[in-house]
């Protein structure tokens, strides 16, 4: 892989450590320690991800998320804090995911590897997602389990959809109560609840211990594709 | 519910108390022997048979073998004796009956007055305190005691007597009438039934007279009901009944000088119990009042007194006339009734001064005036306004003035000529009246008019008068004198009580500024000792409790005398709130008054006072200066007291908001090394390849940062800070998301998720849920053997919902299962699992904050169940309309 990553962190350790394991991933790296060279840096050629530590010395690093999306970069935010509603606030700003320290280095690249691939499935356009035994024909709007195809309420259908067009990203509340029952029902968690439960009874194995269909408390949901 | 048939917190109130103290019977009676004690003895006997354990405390047996038979079958405790004088006097013993403490106690004569040294000045007090110690009474009383019917009966008995019973204490008592026909009364005094005493025998012919005695059955029989009436009136209210009768009558009754105001209060009282009105007893500051003679001070002082004693509220009000004060207050208060004596004044008197009554009938619209005939005043004579200045040496002055006019009127008579000579004497007249008044402004304008006659008016040097017009003169000279001296004399006082209503004002605001300006306890104390000391002139000392006994605070002038019954009173003040020692109902025999600081938080400290001579430390006049001294004092203590309270509660708010700041930046910095650790692990493990080192070290950097969550969580919890933000949840998410979190940590054990989802949504703050799941899981792996099943169940309950972590670990130590949730309670073994001893009290804690239950119990199979509770009020009943889904 050739994508280039900028690492956004004070501490020079974490830097080291953080740039080991990406290079050995196979991606370029640079790094920045401030929000100022940040930003210098994320409008290069090349950059593709960010990973962006919250606690910056001259700006606070959420303030970072609209500017560095505006460059069409992917966003990965590396928190200290485990505030739901700073996690939910940079997710609604746009950023793609989330890493709490101290991060499991393996973990950390997954996402990377999520965010980095849902920029190449988007440019792909197939509208097919298969995982598992379930494929999710996007342009069809038909969802198979084994080949069968699945009877899905409307807004089961449009629940599903909207995770599938971004796998293995954690969608807030807001945002999936958004875009499938519209701007006044952004508060409704209950609607969501509701849906999320119906899914998980037809497409999980087991709809009490769910694999597919993953909750982040306070958050949102995200589905595991991989 | 609606307001008006809420029970009024009032009538509550009297019925808790009434349920508390002890209950008072009394037997009332329209005369002696009527058979009062035979009647309380029967009863009292009565209820021993019923098992009751009664007291005999008091009997007047008289020497009657009847009586004293019925007296056998009590414990009678013997009476303590008194030493008084060369004589001893065996009275009631109060202690020996608290001591002994029986259910009823039998105690004869009401109205008795204890002899001198006792504790109470009178029996009626003993029983209150009885009372208050839980012990029924059940005791005798004669009409003629009641205070507001004493003046009633000694009108038409011309019997006085001097041992009353406050009217209050009758209101709360269960009253029994033991009526007699009075031809039977008469029988028995005949036939020597009934005992009277020795001295009392002159009277008796005219007492025991058939009228007198019927009068006295009727108003026996009339209280009686009245008081029925009002325990009727107290159960309606309490049970929140309004009835009829008209709310807020007020009563109002006028106090002057004159000698009856005493009957003047008590019919004021009657009429206030008949209307179940409050009262008012109003004193008007008129410039008159600067004149009365000491007689007269003392007479309005009593009244105030003893309207106070029957429960009114003392008002004085300031106004240039009684006429004013009496109706501005009126009218302010919106009374309904006033009180007014109808003294048989002079016609004179009335001219001058004007009927006061005559002008309030006329005068207040709605307002019920009630003219009770006062008898005259004996010696309205002597109470002549006393003359300011001596009255010799006045006229000595005017008639010097007088003569230096006519020397000075000779001289300039061939100026002005003979007709504005006369003018000239008006000048030694008036100035003589507005600087000595009537009397040498009166001889002042005689010698005037005779000098003027002798040495102007033709013919001259004789007293004849030639002229009619003359004559008028002299009589105008007369009337000047008299109309300036009484515009002198009424400015004068006016002057002079404006001036003491001013410096009463401008003490009590330097009081309130010097109290407001003091911010510790010693220095307020000081300053209400000075200031009452100064402005009442007498020694005052103030107690404040501290921890079982009361210490001085403060005193003025420094180190007071005070002896054992001193003490005694002010402790006794402290512990009731009642006003006790000097001149009141309670320890009168020490040498201080003691008035207890009353505030919203109970009473915080005691004021004592010692006049500086003789009388009450708090004059009448002084009362209502002393109530808002005593009122600001309160204010002040009670301030400090809150503010205190507020320090400490700040200091220790401060002192938690530092701890969680600093813990929360503590664990912030923290995870940055802890990064570091799990990054160096897992570069390691890349370059060496992964080895159980690199595991260890990524677990235990993962705990450490856990132990710190914790910490951070628990500094909230303690310090009031958690914000819950309730969302709509579901149990399985839940569970599945914390069993996804720790899935390292439950990798060796088996995990069954048994939360149907046909489950009701609950409230729930997301985070606190997934942090108490956590822990709980958390320690359950640490716990139980690996390889055993962790269960996870959720059920609905009948009032609710329940979840259940159970594991098949050792089980909890018997009898820790509510201890467990204390802060830093370890669980044995815990210190080989690194345990931090304050998970369990972050499931308390965040459960509490979310208002679910959460217990932890055995099973019989072995294993811990810990389990938390939605109550049926956080369970989401209403779903989403099936349009939506």
């Amino acid at each position: 892989m050739t994508g280039q990553i900028l690492i956004v962190d004070d501490e020079p350790a974490i830097c080291r450590l953080v740039r080991g394991a990406v290079e050995r991933a196979g991606y370029t790296v640079s790094e920045a320690a401030t929000a100022g060279e940040a930003l210098k840096l994320a409008r290069r050629e090349g950059c593709e991800l960010v990973l962006l530590d919250l606690g910056l010395p001259d700006r606070d690093g959420i303030e970072l998320v609209p500017l560095i999306k505006a460059m069409h970069r992917a966003v990965i935010i590396l928190t200290a804090r485990d505030a739901t509603v700073e996690k939910v606030s940079a997710l609604d700003l746009g950023a793609d995911d989330y890493v709490v320290k101290p991060f499991d280095t393996d973990e950390l690249l997954a996402r990377v590897r999520t965010a980095l691939r849902h920029r190449s499935a988007m440019d792909d356009g197939s509208g097919v997602l298969a995982f598992g035994s379930i494929t999710i024909d996007l342009a069809a709007r038909r969802v198979l389990r084994d080949g069968a195809e699945l009877k899905l309420t409307r807004k089961e259908y449009a629940v599903l959809a909207e995770l599938a067009r971004h796998p293995d990203r954690v969608l807030t509340h807001s945002h999936l109560l958004r875009a499938v029952w519209g701007e006044a029902h952004t508060q409704d968690v209950e609607y969501l609840r509701v849906t999320m439960r119906g899914l998980r009874l037809k497409l999980e194995e087991d709809a009490a211990s769910p694999v597919l269909l993953r909750n982040e408390p306070g958050v949102g949901y995200r589905l595991t594709v991989t | 519910m609606n307001d008006a048939a809420r029970p009024s917190p009032e009538a509550l109130l009297k019925a808790a108390r009434r349920e508390a103290r002890g209950r008072l019977k009394i037997f009332l009676g329209a005369a002696p022997g009527v058979g009062k004690t035979f009647e309380m003895l029967r009863e009292g006997a009565e209820l021993l048979r019923s098992g009751l354990d009664v007291v005999a405390g008091v009997v007047e047996t008289h020497g009657r073998a009847e009586t004293e038979s019925l007296v056998a079958p009590f414990e009678v405790l013997p009476r303590s004796s008194i030493e008084h004088g060369a004589h001893t006097l065996a009275e009631f013993d109060i202690d020996a009956m608290l001591v002994r403490k029986p259910r009823v106690a039998l105690i004869d004569e009401y109205a008795h007055t204890n002899a001198p040294g006792s504790r109470h000045p009178k029996r009626w007090q003993d029983i209150e305190e009885l009372r208050d110690a839980g012990i029924d009474v059940l005791t005798t009383l004669n009409i003629q005691h009641v205070e507001s019917l004493n003046d009633v009966v000694a009108g038409f008995t011309r019997v006085r007597v001097r041992e009353t019973v406050p009217d209050a204490v009758l209101d709360d008592a269960d009253i029994e009438v033991v009526d007699l026909p009075p031809d039977e009364l008469i029988e028995r005094l005949k036939a020597g039934k009934v005992y009277v005493p020795h001295e009392a025998t002159r009277a008796l012919g005219h007492f025991f007279s058939k009228s007198n005695l019927s009068a006295l059955r009727e108003l026996a029989l009339r209280r009686a009901a009245q008081t029925v009436d009002r325990h009727l009136l107290d159960h309606v209210e309490s049970i929140g009944e309004r009835g009829t009768w008209a709310a807020g009558e007020r009563v109002v009754v006028a106090i002057g000088d004159q000698p009856g105001g005493e009957a003047l209060i008590r019919a004021a009282k009657r009429l206030a119990d008949a209307l179940h009105a409050t009262w008012t007893a109003v004193s008007v500051e008129t410039p008159r009042n600067a004149t009365l003679s000491a007689d007269a001070r003392e007479r309005m002082a009593d009244a105030l007194k003893l309207a106070t004693g029957l429960g009114a509220t003392i008002v004085t009000v300031p106004a240039r006339s009684v006429f004013d004060g009496l109706c501005a207050h009126i009218l302010e208060t919106r009374a309904t009734a006033v009180v007014i004596g109808k003294s048989r004044r002079s016609w004179w008197f009335e001219l001058r001064h004007g009927s006061v009554v005559d002008r309030l009938v006329r005068g207040l619209d709605g307002v019920a005036v009630h003219v009770v005939p006062v008898a005259e005043a004996a010696s309205s004579k002597a109470e002549l306004p006393t003359v300011r200045a001596p009255a010799t040496r006045g006229m000595l002055i005017g008639l010097g003035l007088v003569t230096l006019t006519t020397i000075a009127a000779i001289g300039v008579q061939p100026l002005l000529g003979l007709n504005s000579i006369d003018l000239l004497y008006l000048l030694p007249v008036i100035t003589t009246a507005t600087l000595f008044g009537l009397r040498p402004s009166l001889v002042a304008s005689v010698a005037a008019a005779l000098a003027y006659n002798f040495f102007f008016l033709p013919p001259l040097y004789t007293f004849t008068i030639a002229d009619p017009q003359n004559v008028v003169t002299l009589l105008v000279l007369v009337i000047v004198a008299i109309v300036a001296s009484q515009l002198a004399g009424r400015l004068q006082r006016e002057a002079t009580i404006g001036a003491r209503t001013a410096t009463e004002n401008a003490a009590l605001a330097a009081f309130g500024q010097r109290l407001a300006a003091v911010s510790d306890e010693a220095g307020t104390a000081t300053a209400v000792c000075e200031e009452v000391a100064h402005l009442l002139d007498v020694s005052t000392v103030l107690f404040a409790r501290d921890g079982n006994r009361l210490v001085v605070i403060g005193a003025s002038p420094e180190n007071p005398s005070l002896g054992a019954i001193d003490m005694a009173a002010g402790e006794w003040a402290f512990d009731r709130g009642e006003v006790t020692g000097r001149d009141s109902g309670t320890l009168t025999a020490s040498d201080w008054q003691f008035h207890p600081l009353e505030t919203a938080l109970g009473v915080l400290g005691v004021l004592g006072l010692a006049p500086n001579g003789r009388g009450d430390p708090v004059p009448a006049d002084k009362r209502v200066l002393f109530t808002t001294l005593m009122g600001q004092a309160a204010l002040a203590h009670e301030r400090l007291t809150l503010e205190a309270n507020a320090r400490e509660v700040s200091a220790l708010k401060q002192r938690d908001d530092l701890r969680v700041t600093l813990l929360s930046s503590i664990g912030h910095d923290l995870k940055t090394p802890l990064t570091a650790v799990v990054a160096a692990a897992d570069e390691l493990a890349a370059q060496h390849g992964a080895s159980t080192i690199t595991a260890t070290l990524k677990g235990e950097a993962r705990r450490l940062r856990r132990v710190f969550d914790d910490l951070v969580e628990m500094t909230r919890i303690e310090a009031g800070a958690l914000v819950v933000r309730r969302e709509a949840t579901d149990l399985t998410d839940a569970v599945a998301a914390a069993a996804q979190d720790l899935r390292a940590e439950l990798a060796s054990h088996r995990m069954v998720l048994e939360v149907p989802p046909t489950l009701p949504l609950v409230d729930a703050d997301p985070r606190m849920l997934h942090h108490v799941l956590i822990n709980l899981l958390g320690n359950a792996a640490k716990f139980a053997a690996p390889g055993t099943a962790i269960r996870v169940n959720a059920r609905r309950t009948p009032d609710g919902l329940a979840m259940a972590v159970i594991d098949e670990g050792p089980g909890l130590p018997q009898g820790r299962e509510t201890t467990l949730f204390d802060r830093f309670t370890r669980v044995d073994g815990d210190d080989m699992s690194g345990g931090t001893g304050l998970g369990l009290a972050i499931v308390k804690g965040f459960c509490n904050a979310m208002n679910l239950g959460v217990s932890a119990r055995n099973r019989d199979e072995g294993g811990a169940v810990f389990e938390i509770i939605w109550p049926e009020s956080s369970i989401r009943h209403s779903l989403p309309e099936q349009t939506q889904l």
